[in-house]
């Protein structure tokens, strides 16, 4: 066991070089950053001045063995926009992301899970097909076209919600929450249903097939012939069935998920990693780029190494094949 | 695991509920009426004016801190906290400074805080190119200064709106990193970045980089002529234009800019909101570059390209109105402009200069412009490839955003490159030093001219404006280079952008809003 942990640690490490040494070697892709932080007539020598002294003219590899020598310190380089730390910047970020997802996600179950048991259990009813047809339209239309959609309609006709921003956030032990305050609240609606208008119809349409797929099974049959509770079957045993795929797939769509914000993020000036990163994007903050790759890259490596040794502790025959 | 789901939901909106109670009563204060929301599309960068030239740290500075003098609405210059000068000499001019003016920190303001910012400008990546040209600054007593120049310099005024006076004492010392407070530091923490202590209107109380800047009024504000009744401005940065402008119409922002001509419509059928215009400065033309293609040296060639733009068609069909058509540098105001200079569109004339320069059947070239630097600038790209394939000039156009444009337009890689211009300066005299002179990489001279144009007489006139302190001798110069540039082709000019702000109908923006679009804030009315 103790020769497996390792080994997945030390495989995670490596996923990491990888995925710095990836980030690392497309930043100059993204523009100049020099550019960005000097007036347009701030004249060619200026520039190249303070290019040498942030060692940008350094070649790949010093750049890249600064880079990882400070890394291996905690230090991910500073932001030239923010000019902080650029992880202190993402974590400062980090809340604002996390509470939108939370909330949307909190939207996709308490509503695709109800609608999609329904839709199974009675396929032919005029709420199911509404519910499929919809599905449909909600899942071809893009988020930042249901965003704007939503502002246009709630904010600027009807006034009933804020069009942009986090709202009042209360510092919770240095964590900025927009959740605990009217305004906050206010201001999550929006951004959270178009966030969770793109997984919502994909949600209803599999748990609607996945139940649909168990209601033909044999056990459910054998169920009702022993005269078990229409409802007792439905929500007891076939539902728990049900489940098991979806969560599966919930858990790659919730990366996904984070993918979306950016575009959400954007249109709601909404202060996350999402916004964060295209704005890195527009200003050419390579560093603060370069570190947000490494951070989700980061964060996706752990759950899945976590992940990896639960089962291993739950399902011995996984060790087995990762000593091979 | 629904019913703890359920239940944790009932539970925090309890709390929410419980909490906004709470935080009710404190909302309704009597600053509430006099509290503005400002967007615009980007942060200021810096709390440090001296740490970036670009116009929205100027629209900060203006908030912040005051200029010795700064341009009125018919650009004149007015007096903030020189409150008279005079020049002296051909290289001195003496300024008289305000009494009993003091920073945010209680300092008082004297001559020695003008000679630290003056030499700290001097230290400036951004600005030490403008402030070339001064010699030193001398303090004559507490409350008088002379600025000397090198040679006779017609813009001392000019430049004299650049200069932010920033407490000297309040930056003088090591902070807790042990870095001098006065360091203008470009890509690393500086007590500057976060602390500032001007004699501005406003002070900056709350600051969330990126996210949220609150301004305040100095309550100890020197200026109390001002009509300004605005007691906090929070700026926020809202980056998405559609965004911004839901914001204003449904009453989240008060005042915003900038404003694209396609949402002009929206704002002004609202009954809440109200747009304000004014012309610009920023002048678009394109660089036709004589080195890479020998078909541009041929100036009938030239001719035939800038016969061929239609710039009215750009500008009400594009722009949307949104411009003043161009055929000079330098926009009418400004010393340089003449009258009869304008837009040359002709297209049957087009295809006779193609036809007598031998390019009958066109050629093909290449053309790059930005995507998101200028309004619709693509836009306006794609419309020229259009009109220059009338005369058979067969462009293979490459639009890119800022971040990657400027590398490329540096390093020329195309035949055809778009670039806007707006004069630091405000005078005709800018144009020339960086679009239209002969590139010199030691003098920095022609930086963007990527057309390659070089014509000594051009050179000759802009440096003898450039130190010829009479106005109506200055103006004949500045004048015979537009001529010439316009006689030869040198460049396509397009059109000069205008300015746009909107605002809802109980703010005075227009008296506050001007050319240079940096809004004197302090001078906000509400009712």
């Amino acid at each position: 066991m103790f020769a497996f942990t390792v080994k997945r640690i030390l495989q995670a490490l490596f996923v990491m070089l990888i995925i710095s040494l990836l980030g690392f070697s497309i930043k100059h892709e993204f523009g100049d950053p020099i550019r960005d932080m000097v007036g347009i007539q701030v004249s060619v020598k200026d520039r190249e001045i303070l290019r040498e002294t942030m060692g940008l003219n350094d070649p790949f590899i010093t750049q890249y063995a600064r880079f990882l020598k400070n890394a291996a310190h905690g230090d991910l380089g500073t932001s030239f926009f923010y000019k902080k730390p650029a992880m202190h910047v993402i974590l400062s970020k980090a809340p604002a992301t996390i509470e939108l997802v939370f909330a949307s996600s909190l939207i996709v179950i308490l509503i695709s899970i109800p609608v999609g048991i329904f839709a199974a259990i009675k396929p032919r009813h005029w709420f199911s097909r509404i519910a499929m047809g919809g599905s449909i339209v909600g899942v071809s239309i893009p988020v930042f076209l249901t965003a704007i959609l939503m502002i246009y309609l709630f904010s600027i006709t009807l006034g009933w919600f804020p069009s942009y921003g986090r709202g009042e956030t209360v510092d919770l032990w240095g964590w900025h929450t927009g959740l605990l305050t009217a305004d906050g609240l206010r201001h999550l609606i929006m951004p959270a249903i178009a966030l969770s208008s793109i997984m919502l119809p994909l949600f209803i349409r599999l748990i609607r097939s996945e139940m649909m797929e168990v209601l033909e099974t044999e056990y459910i049959r054998f169920a009702y012939a022993k005269g078990l509770k229409k409802k007792r079957i439905w929500f007891i045993h076939a539902f728990k069935n049900t489940l098991l795929p979806v969560i599966t797939v919930g858990g790659v769509q919730l990366g996904i998920m984070l993918a979306y914000t950016i575009l959400t993020e954007t249109v709601f000036q909404w202060a996350g990693m999402g916004f964060m990163f295209l704005e890195s994007v527009q200003r050419s903050d390579t560093t603060l780029l370069v570190a947000y790759i490494i951070f989700v890259g980061g964060v996706f490596v752990i759950v899945n190494t976590m992940v990896d040794i639960i089962y291993g502790l739950v399902n011995p025959t996984i060790r087995v094949s990762g000593r091979k | 695991m629904r019913r703890l789901l359920a239940l944790t939901t009932i539970l925090l909106m309890g709390v929410a509920l419980f909490i906004s109670g709470c935080s009710k009563q404190e909302e309704i204060d009597e600053s509430q009426k006099t509290t503005i929301h400002l967007a615009m599309d980007a942060d200021p960068v810096s709390l440090d004016p001296h740490v970036q030239l670009s116009g929205g740290m100027l629209a900060y500075s203006h908030a912040i801190f005051d200029p010795l003098v700064r341009w009125t609405h018919e650009m004149t210059f007015e007096g903030r906290l020189a409150s008279k000068w005079e020049r002296l000499d051909t290289l001195t001019v003496r300024f008289w400074l305000r009494k009993g003016v003091t920073f945010h920190s209680g300092n008082p303001f004297t001559a020695k805080d003008v000679v630290w910012t003056f030499e700290r400008l001097q230290k400036s990546v951004d600005y030490k190119g403008l402030f070339e040209p001064f010699e030193s600054i001398k303090i004559v007593d507490d409350y008088t200064i002379d600025i000397v120049t090198k040679r006779p310099y017609p813009l001392l005024l000019n430049m004299a709106t650049y200069i932010f006076p920033m407490d000297s004492v309040y930056f003088t010392g090591a902070d807790e990193n042990g870095q001098d407070k006065g360091a203008i530091v470009k890509s690393g923490p500086s007590f500057a970045l976060t602390h500032e202590s001007g004699t501005g209107p406003y002070r900056v109380t709350a600051r969330e980089h990126g996210v949220k800047t609150v301004y305040e009024r100095y309550a100890d504000y020197w200026d109390t002529a001002s009509p300004g009744n605005v007691q906090k401005i929070v700026v926020t940065p809202i980056k998405n234009t559609a965004t911004r402008v839901a914001s204003l119409l449904s009453g989240d922002t008060d005042f915003i800019y900038p404003v694209s001509p396609q949402d002009f419509k929206q704002i002004e059928s609202n009954d809440q909101t109200k747009l304000v215009t004014l012309g610009g400065s920023r002048i678009i033309t394109l660089q036709l570059n004589q080195t890479r293609r020998p078909e541009f040296k041929d100036i009938r060639v030239r001719q035939a390209i800038v016969h061929a733009i239609n710039n009215t068609g750009i500008v009400t069909n594009i722009m949307k109105g949104f411009g003043t058509t161009a055929g000079q540098q330098g926009p009418k105001g400004y010393l340089g402009y003449k009258e009869e200079l304008v837009p040359r569109y002709d297209l049957e004339k087009a295809k006779v200069l193609m036809k007598e320069a031998g390019y009958e059947k066109g050629f093909s070239c290449s053309m790059i412009s930005p995507n998101n630097r200028y309004v619709n600038d693509a836009k306006i790209a794609e419309a020229v490839a259009n009109m220059l394939a009338k005369i058979n000039i067969k462009v293979d156009l490459k639009t890119m955003p800022k971040a990657q444009y400027w590398d490329e337009f540096d390093a020329k890689v195309a035949d055809i490159q778009l670039i806007g211009w707006h004069s630091d300066t405000e005078d005709s005299g800018n144009f020339s030093e960086y679009l239209s002179m002969c590139i010199n990489t030691d003098t920095g001279y022609g930086q963007y001219n990527s057309g390659t144009y070089c014509n000594p007489k051009v050179d000759e006139l802009t440096m003898a404006a450039q130190a010829e302190t009479d106005t109506a001798k200055r103006t004949a110069m500045l004048q015979e280079i537009e001529q010439i540039l316009y006689d030869d082709a040198a460049f396509v000019p397009l059109h000069w952008q205008n300015l746009a702000w909107a605002s809802s109908k109980d703010l005075a923006i227009e008296p506050i809003v001007n050319a240079m679009n940096f809004p004197y804030l302090g001078d906000l009315v509400a009712k």
